[in-house]
C-alpha cells in the first residue's frame, strides 16, 4: 500500500499506521479513507494528497 | 553596533507597532513589530516587509541605507499580510527589485495581490542564491505558520530569519534580547508560541530540527526582540513548548451565573493547592482568551466549569473551548463540571468539548444542583484530588 502526501503541510499518511487519532485503523489504504477525512495536520481533503 | 545593526551590513528596518492591542482577536497587550531586514551586499536584499499600513515607514528606513532603485531582491518568507501586506508598495517603488519566494508563497500571494507585473523567482528548500559575499539559504517550514512558511539562512553571519518561529507580540526600541528583560520577552514568546504556533505540534518539530542542525548565533524572528545571547534559551522552550510538555500545575477554568459553578471551582483550587501542586484559578469571562490557552500550554490537568444555561453551556466557556480546542492542546487530563438546575446542559457540553480535545477524561461531570451543598463539596474534594493526582505524574 502506497503512503500519500498533504500537498499542503508535508503530513504523510501511512497506511500501515493508519489514523488512529481520528477513527482510521491501521492497515487501511488511501482509497479506502472515508470521502470526508481530512488531514489530521492542516485540515484539506483527500483531494490535496499525492502518492509518495 | 547600533540598535538596528543585526550583523555586518545587515540592518533591521522594520516597524515598531506600540499602539495594536488585538492581533486578530490575539490580545497585545505590550504591542508588536513587524520586522524587516536589509543585506547590503554586491546584490541588496530585503527580508520581508511589514504590514500593509506601515510601507512607507519601511522605505524610509530603507532608505537610511540605500536608495530605492539599488533594491535588487526581496525574499518574501511568508505570505500572510503582516509581513506581506507593504509588497504591492514596495515592488511599485524599487524598479530593479525580483521577489523570490517559494511556490505556495507566490499562489498565495497572487490571491492577496495583482502580481501580474512582479518579477518572481521561486526557490525551494535546499536552493541558495549568492548576493555577493553573503548566500541566501532557503528552508521551507510548512505549517509553521501557514503552508508556504519559510525561513532564509544567512550563513556567513550564522544568522536564520526564522519568520515567526521565536517571534512576540512586543514592542521595544531595544531589538535584541540583551535589550530588554529576559523573564518578559519568555514570556511573550510562550504567549504567542501558544496562541499561533501551538496546533503545529509536528511541523514545529520538523522545523525545529532544521534549525539546530543548522547551529544559527542568531535568531532574527519576524515580530518582537532578536535573540543573540539567549539563543540556547528560546531553543529549549520551543522544544518543551513544542510537544505541549506539562508542568506540575493544574488550571481550573469556569463560568458561573449565581456563584454556584464559582464555589465548586474555588473549592477544586482549594483542594490542589492544600496538596502542594500550582494551580491558577481562571474566571473565563474576567480573562482573555489569548491568556486562557497560554496557562493551559504547560498545564498538565485542566478542570473547565460551566453552569447550565438554557440547556447548554454559557457562550463565554464555548468561545474560550472553541479557540482552545482549535489550537490542539496535546496530552492533557482533566474533566467538566458546573451547575444546573432542572435539566442537563452545561458540563455535559463541557465534556463533548473535552473529548474532541482527546482529553484524557478523569471522570464523568462533576454536577450540582442549584447551589452546591456539603456533600456536592465534598465531591468537589475528592475530584479536586484527581487533578492533584495527574498533576504529580508530571516528574
Ligand atoms: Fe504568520
Ligand atoms: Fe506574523
Ligand atoms: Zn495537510
Amino acid at each position: 500500500m502506497k503512503k500519500y502526501v498533504c500537498n499542503v503541510c508535508g503530513y504523510v499518511y501511512d497506511p500501515s499506521a493508519g489514523d488512529p487519532d481520528n477513527g482510521i485503523a491501521p492497515g487501511t489504504a488511501f482509497e479506502d479513507l472515508p470521502d470526508d477525512w481530512t488531514c489530521p495536520e492542516c485540515g484539506v481533503g483527500k483531494d490535496e494528497f499525492t502518492a509518495e | 553596533m547600533n540598535e538596528t545593526q543585526v550583523a555586518d551590513r545587515v540592518n533591521w528596518v522594520g516597524y515598531v507597532d506600540w499602539s495594536i492591542r488585538d492581533f486578530h482577536g490575539y490580545e497585545t497587550t505590550r504591542g508588536s513589530s513587524y520586522n524587516a531586514y536589509l543585506i547590503q551586499d554586491e546584490k541588496n536584499t530585503l527580508i520581508d516587509t511589514v504590514k500593509g499600513p506601515y510601507a512607507d515607514d519601511l522605505l524610509r528606513n530603507i532608505q537610511r541605507h540605500i536608495t530605492l532603485d539599488k533594491l535588487d531582491y526581496i525574499v518574501c518568507n511568508h505570505a500572510e499580510p503582516d509581513h506581506s501586506g507593504a509588497l504591492p508598495v514596495v515592488m511599485a517603488s524599487c524598479p530593479q527589485v525580483e521577489l523570490i519566494c517559494d511556490a505556495k508563497c507566490k499562489a498565495t500571494l497572487e490571491r492577496y495581490y495583482d502580481i501580474r507585473h512582479w518579477k518572481i523567482r521561486v526557490v525551494k528548500s535546499g536552493d541558495s542564491i549568492s548576493i555577493g559575499a553573503y548566500s541566501l539559504q532557503f528552508l521551507e517550514t510548512p505549517m509553521a505558520h501557514w503552508p508556504e512558511s519559510m525561513a532564509t539562512y544567512l550563513p556567513e553571519c550564522k544568522l536564520l530569519f526564522s519568520m515567526d518561529a521565536f517571534g512576540q507580540h512586543y514592542a521595544t526600541s531595544g531589538r535584541f534580547d540583551d535589550s530588554v528583560p529576559l523573564a518578559v520577552v519568555l514570556e511573550e514568546a510562550k504567549i504567542y508560541y501558544a496562541n499561533i504556533l501551538m496546533c503545529y505540534e509536528r511541523p514545529v518539530n520538523n522545523a525545529l530540527d532544521a534549525v539546530k542542525s543548522l547551529a544559527p548565533e542568531i535568531l532574527a524572528p519576524s515580530h518582537g526582540i532578536i535573540w543573540r545571547t539567549q539563543v540556547d534559551k528560546i531553543l529549549s522552550a520551543y522544544a518543551d513548548w513544542s510537544v505541549c510538555k506539562a508542568d506540575r500545575k493544574v488550571v481550573i477554568l469556569y463560568d458561573t451565573m449565581w456563584q454556584s459553578t464559582a464555589k465548586m471551582a474555588h473549592t477544586l483550587y482549594e483542594t490542589v493547592v492544600d496538596s502542594g501542586v500550582q494551580c491558577k484559578l481562571i474566571s473565563i469571562r474576567a480573562t482573555h482568551i489569548t491568556d486562557i490557552v497560554t496557562e493551559c500550554l504547560d498545564a498538565a490537568a485542566i478542570a473547565v466549569g460551566s453552569p447550565t444555561l438554557n440547556q447548554t453551556l454559557m457562550p463565554q466557556v464555548a468561545a474560550a473551548l472553541t479557540y482552545l480546542m482549535g489550537l490542539k492542546p496535546s496530552g492533557k487530563s482533566g474533566f467538566a463540571f458546573g451547575s444546573y438546575g432542572w435539566g442537563k446542559g452545561g458540563p455535559e457540553a463541557v465534556n463533548e468539548y473535552l473529548e474532541k480535545m482527546k482529553f484524557n477524561i478523569l471522570r464523568e461531570p462533576l454536577k450540582c444542583q442549584y447551589a452546591p451543598d456539603e456533600q456536592a463539596l465534598a465531591a468537589c474534594r475528592e475530584a479536586g484530588g484527581l487533578l492533584v493526582k495527574a498533576a504529580e505524574l508530571v516528574g
